[in-house]
């Protein structure tokens, strides 16, 4: 068995990089809750690979059959149901996992020097899981379908100049039709689950270059000869860390400790995701939208238009701008914002443990004009909401104005030198 | 973990003695229960690769009426989108099946192409009807019937039966493989039964 496995460690690194990157890869003693949301992410995502390739054996993508098709799988198929509810429970998954995930980096200041390029990658995959959820959404062919395809495609259509005939070249067709779910199928099954893999893999690379932050915010990795021999860690962490670096005694290797840790998180995360998918798979029309139980229909659009959950934040933004260019470049420096974020915190105190109050609230407040501009993007409209997604659309703003301003000379508290001292 | 020296664990030291029974147990647990989940896990995605339900219906029994099938007549219907042959055998073509069983590779139906009650001379439950798969034990051509001393020139002194054209194998008209040509078996006799006298329910058994 030896002789094996030094064969195939003479030909690839299997221990190697199994090593560097778990077994003796050092973790932060300090991580809690907020640190399981990678991991699950991660989980969601093979979920949507093994569940998605199983889907396109049955579905078929052409405006005449794929609501057919869907029907097919959800009826004919022996536990088609099942893998279809994992597929559609799984994509709202993802973005509450994700979202924990982000919000975990922005209160932990993981955004920070020298994280920047691990933020930037992780807004990456955001970004391209918008697209593939969105396209995913498409897939189904019923009414919300057809109808959120045609706003979201049309958002193109404010870019002056060419944005019309943009619009047509994304549709292949001058309306939405059977060439545009065609090449969506494309990029849903291929080209983006592809790309999201690829910046998955950079994100990690990314994330066991710099290291992984923790609640304090303080580093595990010291310079080279700075700490005394009773204060380095007595687990055995890979070369590649301690040879550049003394690593702190505020380190347990990533496996077992923090993998057993994720573990628990992910036994209880399976509880609600298989509560959802077997007795609330519609979540009450947030997680499946009722009009799309209707086949499309260009000719009706339904009463009334919403995306999914997870992407109403920036439809309020988007509604909430009088006028259509700056509505969408509104929407889109939303997103843009987060992006810069790194750049707009000019602090040096990641955590917020030991910033500001003003940090604390600017922070909490955020999120909560974050849920409720996704209330207001997700319900009926109505006069008031207009006037109160304006307001909130600059409350979001807002947050990185103001983050922008007082982080440069804020009163933060005295960051601790060790985690465990 | 084993690598932990003494003081870096102090306290859960002195406080908890390890216990390896302990985590040995928790450890198989552990792993057990995983391992049960994943499994169950997987049986959806093993199961949806069964038939459909839709396959399902396709490939159903069907009723075949022969109340208008003349003596010596072969007729065709499908049967999970395969030809099934039935043949109205005269008494005479029966008198003859006896006689060639020489030249045949399994007279007696030895090889279970058939069920049960299809194992005798005849390939059938009825010694009159005949119903056959009419697929070619090679390589799955279909066989082509023929009759009226047609079938001679390729079995000598034999005047009908089945003659698969792409490459060569003949069956007799019980569905029987002669000797010296490529497919091995008989034809396969389906799960049939007589809902009435004149009505053939192909595709289970009584």
């Amino acid at each position: 068995m030896n002789g094996f496995l030094n064969w195939i460690e003479q030909r690839i690194p299997m221990m190697r990089v199994a090593n560097m990157h778990a077994i003796q890869y050092p973790a932060p003693v300090n991580m809690n809750f907020w640190y399981v949301f990678g991991f699950l992410a991660t989980i969601v995502l093979v979920n949507q690979i093994v569940t998605g390739i199983w889907l396109t054996m049955n579905f078929e993508p052409s405006a005449e059959r794929a609501f057919f098709s869907v029907e097919y799988i959800m009826r004919e198929i022996d536990f088609g149901w099942l893998i279809r509810y994992m597929h559609s429970t799984g994509a709202s998954a993802f973005f509450i996992v994700v979202y924990m995930h982000m919000f975990r980096g922005m209160i932990y200041g993981s955004y920070q020097k020298p994280r920047e390029l691990l933020w930037v990658f992780g807004m990456l995959i955001y970004l391209a899981l918008m697209a593939e959820a969105f396209m995913g959404y498409v897939l189904p062919w019923g009414q919300m379908s057809y109808w959120g395809a045609q706003v979201i495609v049309s958002l193109f259509s404010a870019i002056p100049v060419i944005g019309p005939d943009l619009v047509i070249w994304i549709q292949g067709d001058y309306v939405i039709s059977g060439a545009t779910l065609n090449r969506f199928f494309a990029l849903h099954v291929i080209a983006l689950p592809l790309v999201i893999v690829i910046l998955v893999f950079l994100h990690i690379i990314a994330l066991h270059e710099v290291g992984s932050n923790n609640p304090d915010g303080i580093a595990i990795k010291h310079k080279k000869g700075s700490l005394a021999e009773e204060d380095k860690t007595k687990y055995k962490i890979h070369e590649y860390y301690t040879d550049k670096y003394d690593i702190a005694d505020d380190v347990v290797p990533f496996f077992p400790h923090i993998v057993l840790k994720d573990l628990v998180a992910f036994s209880i995360f399976l509880g609600g995701f298989a509560y959802i998918m077997f007795f609330a798979p519609e979540m009450g029309g947030y997680f499946l939208e009722h009009p799309n139980f209707e086949i499309a229909n260009p000719l009706k659009t339904p009463e009334h238009i919403f995306p999914v959950w997870y992407f109403t934040p920036f439809y309020a933004i988007l509604k909430a701008v009088p006028d259509k260019l700056f509505g969408v470049l509104a929407m889109f420096g939303a997103i843009a914002a987060l992006f810069a974020l790194p750049w707009v915190d000019r602090g040096s105190v990641r955590s917020w443990r030991y910033r500001s109050g003003l940090h604390t609230w600017n922070l909490i407040i955020f999120a909560i004009v974050f849920i409720f501009l996704g209330y207001l993007g997700g319900t009926p409209q109505a006069d008031w909401k207009i006037v109160a997604s304006q307001i909130l659309t600059v409350m979001y703003f807002g947050f990185f104005g103001l983050l922008w301003i007082y982080s440069k000379n804020e009163k933060t508290k005295p960051v601790p030198e060790r985690i465990t001292k | 973990m084993s690598n932990v020296s003494a003081d870096a664990n102090q306290s859960a030291s002195n406080e908890q003695p390890e216990s390896s029974n302990r985590r040995k147990f928790l450890t198989v647990a552990t792993s057990v229960i995983g391992g049960v989940g994943a499994v169950g896990a997987a049986i959806p995605f093993v199961a949806s690769w069964n038939p459909s339900a839709k396959a399902k219906a396709a490939g159903a029994d069907i009723e075949v009426d022969i109340s208008g099938v003349a003596p010596g007549q072969l007729i065709r219907v499908m049967w999970r989108s395969k030809p099934v042959w039935i043949v109205r055998r005269t008494p005479e073509l029966l008198a003859s099946l006896e006689g060639i069983e020489d030249q045949l590779r399994d007279p007696s139906s030895e090889q279970e192409q058939q069920p049960v009650y299809a194992q005798n001379r005849y390939r059938s439950i009825k010694e009159e009807y005949l119903v056959l798969v009419g697929i070619c034990t090679h390589l799955g051509c279909s066989p082509q019937h023929l009759a009226d001393g047609a079938f001679a020139e390729y079995a000598e002194g034999v005047p009908e039966g089945f003659f698969c054209p792409c490459h060569g194998s003949k069956f007799d008209m019980a569905g029987r493989v002669f000797q010296g040509v490529p497919a091995p078996l008989n034809l396969v006799v389906p799960p049939y039964q007589f809902l009435t006298d004149t009505t053939l329910l192909i595709g289970s058994d009584a």
